[in-house]
């Protein structure tokens, strides 16, 4: 026994990074399943049917059928950006995954006291290979949706930010776990709730799910996609599986986006009722939030590219300035007393 | 504060379309599940056509007269009959319909002064040879049993 | 929120390129080719090269007789195809001085007014598709499935009717089909409630269509447009009311017309010319009186030699029919003067400096059907 004992760590760090990509993966691609079904059930028709009971098999067969294909790249184009830029979607996604505190035990296995800024870090990386995707294809449509996905991204990275800091000076730690562990045991101690700390606690949690569609260009800010105006945007050049990992890269994101703002806003594992905290927690709230995401893409139109503009930089922007200020008021108000 | 007041209202909106979706998510699916149900075709329906029989003498109706060749504005219908022993007027032996062509107007069955043609309720019709392009109406019709 | 007001547009830089819309692109719904010519996601020009989809309508008239064309009348817009069958209908019954019967008037305006309703649920899901939103368009396929189903038991077709005949209606309807148009009236206003909430009202949509695209009556009336684009400029021209045809005078119904000239206002022309038309069926199925569906009709067609014009007002504006006769049974010219080919000519003028989504959802709010330009 004691002879595996200092390897102990390391069989951990293996299982936990090998669960999370199989994580992502499953997700990536029953999302993509839970999606369709959502759809269906918005438009009042039953979504996926035919391959397997209520079309649970879907996932798998649009798998085969997109690696059975060729990935073709265009003449022209620089073949070696055309095939990292889909790389580059998924890997910080899996990166950002690692750092997500499941549940009390079921955490990274270094506790990282800088998870936050680490997301943060690596979750802008999805820009960059939108954009590299966009340039190498040699496309028109799709180096306009890279010009695009760079302003859209620089816009919503600012109110983004300012939102997480304002959480920041609230918990006073970047630490996710410990970040969880503040916030318990019942649902009125969840960061969403902690009016006393900052009045506008709810509006920062809107302002951030905002911000996190945005970032991971979902309707009604698709505007990389927009298939109605770009063809596929970023995405047109690509075939296969070239282009079925860019669509799992999207859901990994989400479920990047999700899953923070269950850890920064609604308590990660933490239970509402203070019953049973636990991991179950964690996955009934991030679902929720994953639903609500579809349902938002199924309920609006797309924006306009200024409109969505305007909505960070006028809008966005100036409240979540003064949600930062408002919480910094109230918490140095004891000392004037 | 025409800003703020726009925001809002805005803001409402767009609760009130979520919530009607939402309404939308739970009321039951109403898409038929195509090739594993089907619905009943209505009455009138124009599928390709077919010829018609006499009742009482189980033969064909049509005359060949030729009618139907010509009223069609796309030319695809080829009749020739035969005159037989014994029988006032000439007998189908010969009905093509080119269905790669037909346009289901209805113009043939209008035209026809001896009412030996009717639409099919036929809809699904594919293939991947050129089983439509010469559809021969007569051999149906032998094939077809007799209503009794 | 509004469009930026110092775009470069205005003043060419030498960095445009050009950009093909089309022929196969999701936004122009068919066929149409658009070439652009970009600045940024500026349009400096854009050019429609309609022509893809041409099928010779218009020579298909002068080598078939009167009645053989009549199907082709069906496939030019294949959204309204009532409306055409009318207006061809129409121009022969006003060479050959045929009288139609009162029930065959009334059912043409019932079976008329209900393709225009399909045909706007139609266009209202594919503009509001082309802005992005999915869902609207399943709702009003759901809608528009109970107007097919209703012309489907009629006219045994869902699209391409085929139903009009000179001097009347090939099949009289059933009290079926009146209780169905009932039933759909009653179904229908209600359903409207609802868009006009999910869809309507929505503030992403209303700030991607107002003040977005404008189109003045002077424009409209250089081009020759006609139908929702003219009537969102605030011209309450309807060839039904101006130029009253068949038996539309004796219905109490309004002209819907918008001052903006924007695509909201051509958007809204449409929503409440879908109510307008169910008001127009109420009216028309409490009416319709007994009596025969075909009037007297002489056996071999031949016109007398002469020009004959009809003009109806389709789903998407003014459709004239002109036949040319030389007194043989087949027509010496058919001309169809079709409300999209002038709808779309003034997309060149109207997108000139627009963003590239703006441009889309313009070329939305015209409503185009591609097979309708090209004939």
């Amino acid at each position: 026994m004691s002879f595996f004992e200092p390897y102990l760590p390391a069989v951990r760090l293996l299982i936990f990074l090998v669960g999370t990509v199989a994580f992502v993966g499953l997700n990536a691609a029953y999302l993509v399943w839970v999606e369709r079904k959502g759809a269906g059930r918005f438009q009042r028709r039953p979504g996926p049917m035919e391959v397997g009971p209520q079309g649970l098999l879907q996932p798998l067969a649009d798998g085969l059928k997109l690696m059975s294909k060729q990935l073709i790249v265009p003449p022209g184009a620089d073949a070696t950006l055309f095939r990292l830029a889909p790389a580059m979607v998924i890997a910080p996604a899996l990166m950002c995954l690692a750092t997500i505190p499941y549940s009390e035990s079921l955490l990274a296995p270094r506790n990282l006291n800088i998870g936050l800024i680490m997301v943060f870090a690596f979750g802008s990386i999805n820009v960059m290979a939108i954009m590299l995707g966009g340039w190498a294809s040699r496309n028109k449509y799709a180096i306009i949706s890279a010009a695009r996905v760079v302003s859209q991204n620089v816009a919503y990275e600012i109110p983004m930010l300012l939102v997480v800091i304002t959480i920041l000076m609230v918990t006073g730690t970047m630490n996710l776990n410990d970040i969880v562990k503040q916030q318990g045991p019942y649902f009125w101690d969840w960061n969403l709730f902690r009016v006393w700390e900052n009045p506008l606690m709810p509006v920062t949690f809107v302002i951030f799910f905002i911000c996190m569609l945005a970032e991971t260009n979902r309707a009604p800010f698709d505007m990389a996609e927009a298939e109605s105006e770009l063809v596929a945007g970023a995405f047109t050049e690509y075939a296969g599986m070239g282009f079925g990992v860019f669509f799992m890269g999207e859901y990994a994101n989400i479920l990047v986006g999700c899953s923070l703002a269950t850890v920064l806003f609604l308590g990660g594992w933490q239970s509402p009722i203070g019953l049973f905290p636990g991991v179950w927690w964690f996955f009934l709230k991030l679902y929720a939030l994953v639903f609500t995401v579809v349902w938002i893409r199924w309920t609006f139109p797309r924006t306009q590219f200024y409109g969505l503009l305007n909505l960070s930089w006028k809008i966005l922007i100036p409240i979540s300035l003064v949600t930062l200020l408002l919480t910094a008021v109230v918490m140095k108000l004891p000392l004037l007393f | 504060m025409k800003a703020v007041r726009e925001v809002l209202s805005g803001t409402k909106s767009l609760l009130v379309g979520m919530r009607l979706t939402l309404r939308e998510f739970f009321k039951p699916t109403i898409t038929v599940q195509y090739p594993h149900q089907t619905l009943p075709m209505p009455e009138r329906f124009r599928g390709h056509i077919e010829l018609r029989r006499d009742p009482e003498t189980g033969k064909a109706l049509c005359t060949a007269c030729k009618l139907c060749e010509r009223a069609c504005p796309s030319d695809c219908i080829l009749v020739d009959g035969v005159k037989l022993e014994g029988e006032k007027k000439k007998s189908v032996t010969d009905y093509h319909l080119n269905f790669t062509q037909c346009s289901l107007c209805g113009a043939c069955i209008e035209a026809c002064p001896s009412d030996a043609i009717q639409f099919t309720k036929r809809y699904n019709l594919a293939s991947q040879t050129n089983d439509y392009r010469n559809m021969d109406l007569v051999q149906r019709f032998k094939d077809q049993p007799e209503k009794k | 929120m509004i469009a930026p007001k110092e775009s470069t547009a205005g003043t060419p830089s030498n960095e445009t390129f050009t950009l093909n819309l089309g022929p196969q692109h999701p936004a122009t719904h068919g066929v149409l080719r658009v070439k652009l010519t970009m600045d940024g996601e500026y349009i400096t020009r854009a050019e429609p090269v309609p022509g893809y989809i041409h099928r010779m309508h218009e020579k298909m008239g002068e080598n078939r007789t009167w009645a053989q064309y009549l199907p082709n009348t069906s496939r030019v817009d294949y959204l309204s195809a009532m409306t055409y069958t009318h207006a061809y209908v129409g121009a022969v019954e006003r060479a050959l001085k045929l009288e139609v019967p009162l029930r065959a008037e009334f059912i043409r305006v019932i079976t008329s007014e209900l393709n225009r309703i399909s045909s706007h649920l139609v266009g209202w899901g594919a503009f509001v598709m082309d802005l992005g939103g999915f869902t609207p368009i399943l709702y009003a396929f759901d809608d528009r499935e109970k107007i097919l189903d209703l012309l489907e038991a009629v006219t045994g077709s869902r699209l391409t009717y085929c139903y009009y005949r000179f001097g009347g209606v090939v099949a009289d309807v059933d009290t079926a089909f009146l209780e169905g148009c009932k039933a759909f009236v009653k179904h229908m206003r209600p359903r409207l409630d609802f868009y006009r909430a999910l869809v309507t009202d929505n503030i992403i949509l209303r700030k991607r269509l107002e003040g977005i695209g404008m189109v003045s009556a002077e424009m409209c009336r250089r081009y020759g447009a006609c139908g929702p684009v003219l009537r969102g400029s605030d011209v309450a021209y309807d060839v039904r009311k101006n130029e009253p045809y068949s038996i539309y005078n004796q219905f109490d119904f309004d002209i819907p017309h918008y001052p903006q000239g924007d695509s909201m206002a051509r958007y809204n022309v449409r929503m409440d010319e879908i109510e307008q038309s169910l008001r127009i069926i109420d009216q028309a199925v409490a009416k319709i009186p007994e009596g025969p569906i075909m009037g007297k009709v002489p056996r071999v067609l031949k016109l007398p030699v002469g020009d004959f014009c009809y003009a109806t007002e389709a789903a998407r504006g003014r459709l004239l029919v002109r036949v040319s006769s030389d007194g043989k049974d087949t027509p010496y010219r058919v001309r169809l003067r079709t409300p999209c080919f002038c709808n779309l000519s003034l997309f060149e003028e109207a997108s000139k400096g627009m963003l590239l989504p703006d441009a889309i959802a313009f070329m939305g709010s015209l409503d185009l059907v591609i097979p309708d330009i090209d004939r």
